[in-house]
C-alpha cells in the first residue's frame, strides 16, 4: 500500500522535467552560428584548444615552467618534448677565476644552468587535450588555450614553439591598449585590434587564415 | 452498415485515400522537422538550420535522399517476408484515416463502427515489425521484433480499456457522433469526464506507437535500430512514415474521443481538430526529449501493473454511473 502511495508520490517527478525542458524550450538557443556570428569572447573563454604556456606574472614573455619534465613524462601521447636551458656561458674574470681555482687543486664553483626550459616544443597534431600537463605541473605553467580560430594546412602548423608564442602573445597584448585585467581571454573590444591581434596570437606556425 | 456498395461510396472512399495519402506524405515531412526542431530547442540548439530558411527543407532534402538510396537485402534474409513487412506496416495505416471525422464534412468515410475499424487495422503494424525483425536474419532485428510485440500486445490491452470506458458512456462505435454529444467548451469534452481514461490512453499510445519513452524496439543504445536494422532507402522510409502516421491516427483518435474532436469555442471546423492533434503531437515530442527510455521489466509492469487495473476500475466505475 506504501509502495502505491510512493509511486503516485513519484510521478510528480514526470511533471518537475516536463517544467525543465519546457522551460529549456523557450529560452533562446545558445548554438553561435559562427561565419555569420561572431563568436563572443565569454563563449571562447570556456573552449579547451591547444595547451599553452602560462608567463610570470611580472615577466609575461617568460614562462613559469621550470623544466621539471613532469608534463613531458605525463603526456600519454608524447607530444610535449622540452630541454633545459644551457648555463650562462662563464664570462671571461669568470673563466680566469676557474682556471685559478683548478690550478690551486680546488674543485672550482661552475655556474649552475637556470631552472628554466631550453625549448619548448608541443605537437598538437598527436595532442589528445587530456589534462594530464596541465594537472600535473606543479607551478601552473601549463593552461589550455582558448584560441578557436586555429588552422593549418601542413603538418607542421601544428608544432607549436610555445616558448615563442608566449612571447608573440606577451608583446601582443603589451601592444594592446589595456582592456582591463582580464588574463588569458584575450578581452578584445570588438571594435580596435580585435581582429589584428588574434591571428597573431594563434598558434607557432599560424596561418590561421582570418576568413 | 449499407449493404448494397454504391459506386459513388467505392469512388468516395478511393478519393480519400489518395488525401489521406498526401496528408500522410505532407505530414511525415513536416513532423520529421517539427520533431528535430524540437529537440534543438530543447537541448537549446538551433535544429536544422542550413538546407533552406531556417531548415524547413531539411526534411525534403532527406526525404529524396531515402528515396534514391538502394535498397539492400541481407544475403540471407527472407526476401519476400523482408519486403513485404515496409509495405505491411504502410500501407494499413492509410486505412486508419478514413473513419476520422476532421470535420462534418470532412470525413472519409463516415462507417458507424469507426472506432472497431481503427483498433482492427491499428494491430497490422505488429504484424509489420514482427516480420521485418523476423525477415532480416538479424539478431537485433528479431529481439526489436520480440520486444514489439510483446509490447504492443500489452499496451493494446488498456487501450482498449480506455476507449471502451468512452464507447459505454456514449454508446457508439461511431467516431462522428462520439464528437456529436460533446459540446464546444473544453468543460463539456469527455476528457472532463474521463480523466483517467485520457491518462491511461495517452500512456497506452505512446507504448502503442513505440514512441519514447516507450521506443524499446528500436532502442538504438541496444539493439542499433532494432526491428529496421536491416532496412536501407525506403525500406526504412516505410517503417519511418509509418511511425508517424500512427502517431496521427493516436492523436487524431484521442483528439475525438477525448478532446472534443472539430468542436472548440467561437467556430467549430477543422482547424479546430488539426490543432488538438498537433498540440498532442508537440506533447508527443516533448515526452520524447524530456523522458529516458524504460526498461523491459519497468514498460510491462507499468502496463500489467497500473494501467490495467486502472483501466478495468475505470471501466466498472463508468459502467455502473451508466446503469444508475
Amino acid at each position: 500500500m506504501a509502495s502505491i502511495f510512493r509511486t503516485i508520490a513519484d510521478l510528480w517527478s514526470l511533471v518537475v522535467g516536463l517544467a525543465i525542458t519546457g522551460k529549456e524550450f523557450c529560452r533562446p538557443g545558445v548554438t553561435v552560428h559562427y561565419p555569420r556570428a561572431e563568436v563572443t569572447p565569454e563563449s571562447a573563454a570556456s573552449f579547451r584548444g591547444p595547451i599553452e604556456l602560462i608567463g610570470l606574472d611580472k615577466e609575461p614573455a617568460k614562462p613559469r615552467c621550470i623544466a621539471c619534465m613532469l608534463c613531458v613524462s605525463a603526456c600519454p601521447s608524447g607530444c610535449i618534448a622540452v630541454t633545459r636551458a644551457p648555463a650562462p656561458k662563464p664570462t671571461p674574470e669568470e673563466l680566469k677565476a676557474i682556471a685559478e681555482a683548478e690550478a690551486r687543486g680546488e674543485k672550482p664553483k661552475r655556474p649552475a644552468p637556470p631552472k628554466a626550459p631550453g625549448t619548448w616544443t608541443y605537437d598538437f597534431s598527436l595532442c589528445s587535450l587530456c589534462g594530464s600537463c596541465v594537472e600535473v605541473c606543479p607551478v601552473d605553467s601549463i593552461g589550455f588555450s582558448n584560441d578557436i580560430y586555429m588552422v593549418g594546412t601542413k603538418r607542421e602548423d601544428f608544432v607549436f614553439d610555445q616558448l615563442a608564442r608566449l612571447a608573440r602573445k606577451a608583446a601582443a597584448r603589451k601592444a594592446e591598449p589595456k582592456p582591463a585585467a582580464k588574463p588569458a581571454p584575450s578581452a578584445a573590444p570588438e571594435a580596435a585590434p580585435a581582429p589584428a591581434a588574434s591571428p597573431s596570437e594563434t598558434g607557432a606556425a599560424t596561418p590561421a587564415s582570418e576568413a | 452498415m449499407n449493404a448494397t456498395i454504391s459506386f459513388d461510396s467505392v469512388l468516395h472512399v478511393v478519393l480519400a485515400l489518395v488525401g489521406v495519402a498526401v496528408f500522410v506524405g505532407l505530414n511525415g515531412l513536416l513532423l520529421v522537422y517539427a520533431e528535430r526542431k524540437v529537440a534543438g530547442f530543447i537541448q537549446r540548439r538551433p535544429g536544422p538550420y542550413e538546407v533552406g530558411p531556417q531548415g524547413i527543407l531539411q526534411a525534403v532534402a532527406d526525404a529524396l535522399k531515402l528515396i534514391g538510396k538502394q535498397l539492400v537485402r541481407p544475403d540471407r534474409a527472407d526476401p519476400l517476408l523482408f519486403w513485404m513487412a515496409p509495405v505491411l506496416a504502410f500501407f494499413p495505416v492509410l486505412l486508419l484515416f478514413l473513419p476520422l471525422p476532421f470535420s462534418p464534412l470532412l470525413t472519409g468515410w463516415d462507417v458507424n463502427l469507426g472506432l472497431l475499424l481503427i483498433l482492427a487495422f491499428a494491430g497490422f503494424n505488429v504484424l509489420a515489425l514482427l516480420l521485418a525483425g523476423w525477415g532480416s536474419n538479424n539478431k537485433y532485428g528479431l529481439l526489436g521484433a520480440a520486444r514489439a510485440v510483446a509490447q504492443s500486445v500489452a499496451y493494446e490491452i488498456p487501450l482498449l480499456l480506455a476507449v471502451l470506458a468512452i464507447a459505454f458512456q456514449e454508446g457508439t462505435l461511431s467516431l462522428s457522433s462520439i464528437v456529436a454529444t460533446q459540446g464546444s467548451m473544453p468543460w463539456q469534452w469527455n476528457i472532463a469526464v474521463q480523466p483517467l481514461a485520457f491518462l491511461i490512453f495517452l500512456i497506452s499510445a505512446l507504448g502503442e506507437t513505440n514512441r519514447a519513452p516507450f521506443d524499446l524496439p528500436e532502442a538504438e543504445s541496444e539493439l542499433t535500430a532494432g526491428f529496421h536494422t536491416e532496412y536501407s532507402g525506403m525500406g526504412f522510409g516505410m517503417f519511418f512514415l509509418a511511425e508517424y502516421a500512427n502517431m496521427i491516427v493516436a492523436c487524431s483518435v484521442c483528439t475525438v474521443l477525448f478532446l472534443g474532436g472539430w468542436k472548440g469555442p467561437f467556430l467549430d471546423g477543422a482547424w479546430w481538430f488539426l490543432a488538438k492533434v498537433y498540440a498532442l503531437l508537440l506533447a508527443m515530442m516533448w515526452f520524447r526529449w524530456t523522458f529516458p527510455r524504460v526498461r523491459f521489466d519497468q514498460l510491462l509492469n507499468l502496463n500489467w501493473r497500473w494501467l490495467l487495473p486502472l483501466g478495468v476500475l475505470n471501466l466498472l466505475a463508468t459502467a455502473f454511473v451508466m446503469k444508475l
